[in-house]
């Protein structure tokens, strides 16, 4: 059953692909089928799961022996326990969703079924990410989902920006994919095995700084595929590709394997504080950069790409907390998952009327125009600013007070980081939906068809009651802590206190940007004449000259280096020795010059030397 | 009579014959120049033989001969079909085969 979660949209790719023009008409039909056959699927495992207790609920699949070599065996297992099993419902569930979403988006592009074969595909990775029962297999869905990703990003391949962007997420992805090879290659030397049971059995016993190597590589490995820092840069250029991949890869699913892998790997990082404390740090600092980012972005994409930057910045923060934070992680991924999809699918109904304009200072006054999309976008944006009862609320305010718990500083990060949130989002509000029309000539806004605005009014109720539901009916914590555990930390700070001072930071965030943005007139063209920090934050931090700068330079100057090296040093010493040779025979050749006499000459000389070195001997 | 004698005069003839190698550019006085230092190495031979009262010395005297009449046989073939083709047989002139 659980390989049939897998198999079924791994099928839907390949008969997409492998079948060609002729799954045309109907190949985005059939993706779609598959995808939400899969959920029900997830569904179906999900009530079984709910029929056994606690201990029980995890259950392993094993399908064949993959790699048997020596001592080292990965066999081809699946596992399902309640956290992959949340992580199920959300791919299945919210891909489904953007699969019929895109039916509507692509409605008119040429290249429709290979698109839908690619989100298929893309499911069937993540879902593989997820199911694997070994770290080596978890690999292979990882690097699956790179792939997808990078074939979606550069989806409008004949722009070159695309193509670049969809080469630079992979490369980017490259480096974090390094850091998880070599957790896979240490963990095998320390515990001898890859499983995750085998993994979590060992570590207690393990040298600690094993523990901490491995968990600073699985560290990198969440940094390049979740866009943390310093491995940022590419998302922001992901918004190259069509918005429903935006929603579904780059905000829902693919971006949160990172916290993923920390979770999973929760028995390596429980053991290392040194680990603990670096994701702690880069999560705060990443919450802080994309929230940063966010507030200077006229790209309506790429400020909600910044927003997501930051948000998952707080679910690795709330991982790195230990045993006090995975399950307000795995909360906010959820939560996460549901409004940022909405808040990505709202943008780009707001694009499909706009005429793919994605400049928000060409917006304005679209409450009245689109209807249905202001009411589920401004849904998202209540949720993630964290308006209670909607359920960005219940997840990042959780988040913030497992912070304070851990350190005054970490929690005033988090304290900042949703007030320059509220800030970024009502601007984002404030220009889209008030203000006064702004549109260039010959536009005219219109609602989108029902199959884009139907699964945008599913995620809107999403935002609104899944932190309700997931608390009140779902008890995450309690589903959540066979696997992770459930730590008691000592707030610092109680949640009576906390709750109104948050609240009214997001409110002073949100007024601030409401008076900037809502009451005064926005202007057509960017104003060049900005502080310093505008600059930086519209320029992505520097985040591209700095690895340019870093990176990218050192190493052209370091190939030519290598290639003069090559060139000069190793061919001429090569050539100038067999140049020598050549010519020292073209030399020698000549006393090759046919006279009898010479050679007898010469003959004489040497039996006349060789008698005066033997008389010389023998004195 | 003294051996020493003999051994001078067999460098004497050696020294002659290497020489006439060495100098002179007719192939059959070079040959008989070839000759002569190999007879006067049979003399040294000889002479070292009859001093010490081995025969050492004189069974290497014969490899010698058979050996120089076998080269000779060879040698003079070679020079007569040199002046054959060439009408000359000057040394220094058959010099083609070279760099």
């Amino acid at each position: 059953m659980t390989a049939a979660l897998i198999g079924l949209p791994l099928f839907g790719a390949a008969t997409l692909l492998l079948g060609g023009r002729r799954t045309n008409a109907w190949g985005h039909f059939f993706a779609v089928a598959m995808s939400a056959s899969s959920f029900f699927v997830g569904i179906f495992l999900f009530i079984q799961m709910l029929g056994r207790s606690g201990e029980e609920r995890a259950v392993g699949q094993y399908l064949f022996d993959w790699i048997s070599v020596g001592r080292f065996h990965v066999p081809f297992g699946l596992h399902i326990d309640q956290l992959s099993m949340v992580f199920v419902l959300l791919i299945t569930g919210v891909g489904t969703l953007i699969h019929v979403y895109s039916i509507g988006y692509m409605e008119h592009d040429p290249n429709r079924r290979r698109f839908f074969a690619y989100l298929n595909l893309f499911v069937a990775a993540m879902l593989l990410l997820v199911l694997a029962d070994n770290y080596l297999l978890l690999y292979v869905g990882w690097e699956g989902v790179g792939l997808a990703s990078y074939l979606l990003i550069s989806f409008y391949q004949h722009k070159p920006s695309a193509a670049a962007a969809g080469k630079k997420a992979f490369i980017v992805n490259r480096v974090g994919d390094v850091g998880l090879s070599i957790a896979v290659m240490l963990m095998f030397v320390t515990f001898g095995t890859v499983t995750f049971e085998g993994v979590a059995a060992g570590a207690p016993q393990a040298a600690p700084s094993h523990v901490t190597w491995i968990g600073l590589a699985l560290l990198l490995a969440a940094c390049g595929k979740s866009a943390q820092f310093p491995l940022q840069s590419w998302l922001l250029d992901a918004m190259e590709g069509p918005t429903p991949v935006s929603a579904l890869i780059h905000a829902a699913t693919m971006v949160t394997a990172g916290v993923y892998l920390i979770t999973r790997a929760h028995a390596i990082f429980d053991l290392s504080s040194t680990a603990r404390t670096a994701v702690v740090t880069i999560g705060a600092i990443t919450l802080l950069l994309g929230a940063f980012i966010g507030t200077a972005k006229d790209d309506i994409k790429k400020g909600l790409a910044g927003s997501t930057m930051s948000q998952i910045g707080y679910m690795i923060l709330a991982a790195g907390l230990g045993p006090a934070g995975y399950v307000f992680a795995i909360f906010h991924l959820l939560t996460h998952g549901l409004f940022k999809a909405g808040l990505f699918l709202g943008a780009g109904s707001v694009m499909h009327g706009m005429n793919d304009d994605v400049n928000m200072r060409h917006y304005g006054a679209l409450r009245t125009a689109m209807k249905i999309t202001y009411a589920t976008f401004g849904l998202g944006y209540l949720a993630i600013i964290g308006v209670p009862p909607f359920s960005g609320f219940w997840s990042k305010d959780e988040i913030i007070h497992a912070a304070f718990g851990q350190n005054i500083y970490i929690g005033l990060a988090t304290l900042l980081g949703a007030g320059v949130t509220a800030f970024y989002m009502t601007r984002m509000m404030a220009m889209t939906f008030f203000g006064e029309a702004r549109w260039e000539k010959g536009i005219h806004p219109h609602e989108s068809p029902a199959t884009m605005t139907a699964p945008m009014l599913i995620l809107a109720l999403g935002s609104a009651f899944g932190g309700l539901l997931l608390v009140f009916v779902g008890d995450i914590e309690g589903w959540l802590e066979p696997i992770v555990g459930i730590g008691h930390s000592d707030h610092a700070v109680s949640n009576t206190i906390l709750i109104p001072v948050t609240l009214l930071v997001v409110l002073v965030g949100a007024g601030y940007g409401w008076m900037t943005y809502g009451r005064r007139p926005v202007p057509v063209v960017a104003p060049e004449n900005v502080s310093l920090l505008t600059r930086a934050a519209r320029a992505d931090a520097y985040g591209d000259a700095l690895n340019e700068a870093v990176f990218m330079r050192p190493g052209q100057y370091l190939t030519r280096a290598l290639v003069w090296f090559d060139s000069k040093a190793i061919d001429g010493t090569i050539g100038g020795l067999s140049a020598a040779i050549g010519g020292l025979s073209a030399r020698g050749r000549k006393l090759q010059n046919g006279y009898a006499r010479s050679y007898a000459l010469t003959m004489l000389g040497g039996a006349v030397l060789i008698a005066f070195v033997l008389l010389l001997v023998r004195l | 009579m003294n051996p020493n004698n003999y051994l001078v005069l067999a460098a004497i003839l050696f020294t002659i014959g290497a020489l006439g190698v060495l100098v002179r550019r007719n192939a059959i006085i070079v040959f008989m120049s070839v000759e002569m230092m190999l007879n006067a190495a049979n003399l040294a031979f000889v002479a070292a033989a009859r001093s010490t009262g081995t025969l050492d010395g004189q069974v290497a005297a014969f490899f010698v001969m058979v050996v120089a009449a076998a080269e000779v046989v060879v040698g003079l073939a070679i020079i007569v079909t040199i002046f054959r083709t060439r009408r000359s047989a000057s040394i220094d002139e058959a010099s083609l085969l070279k760099y």
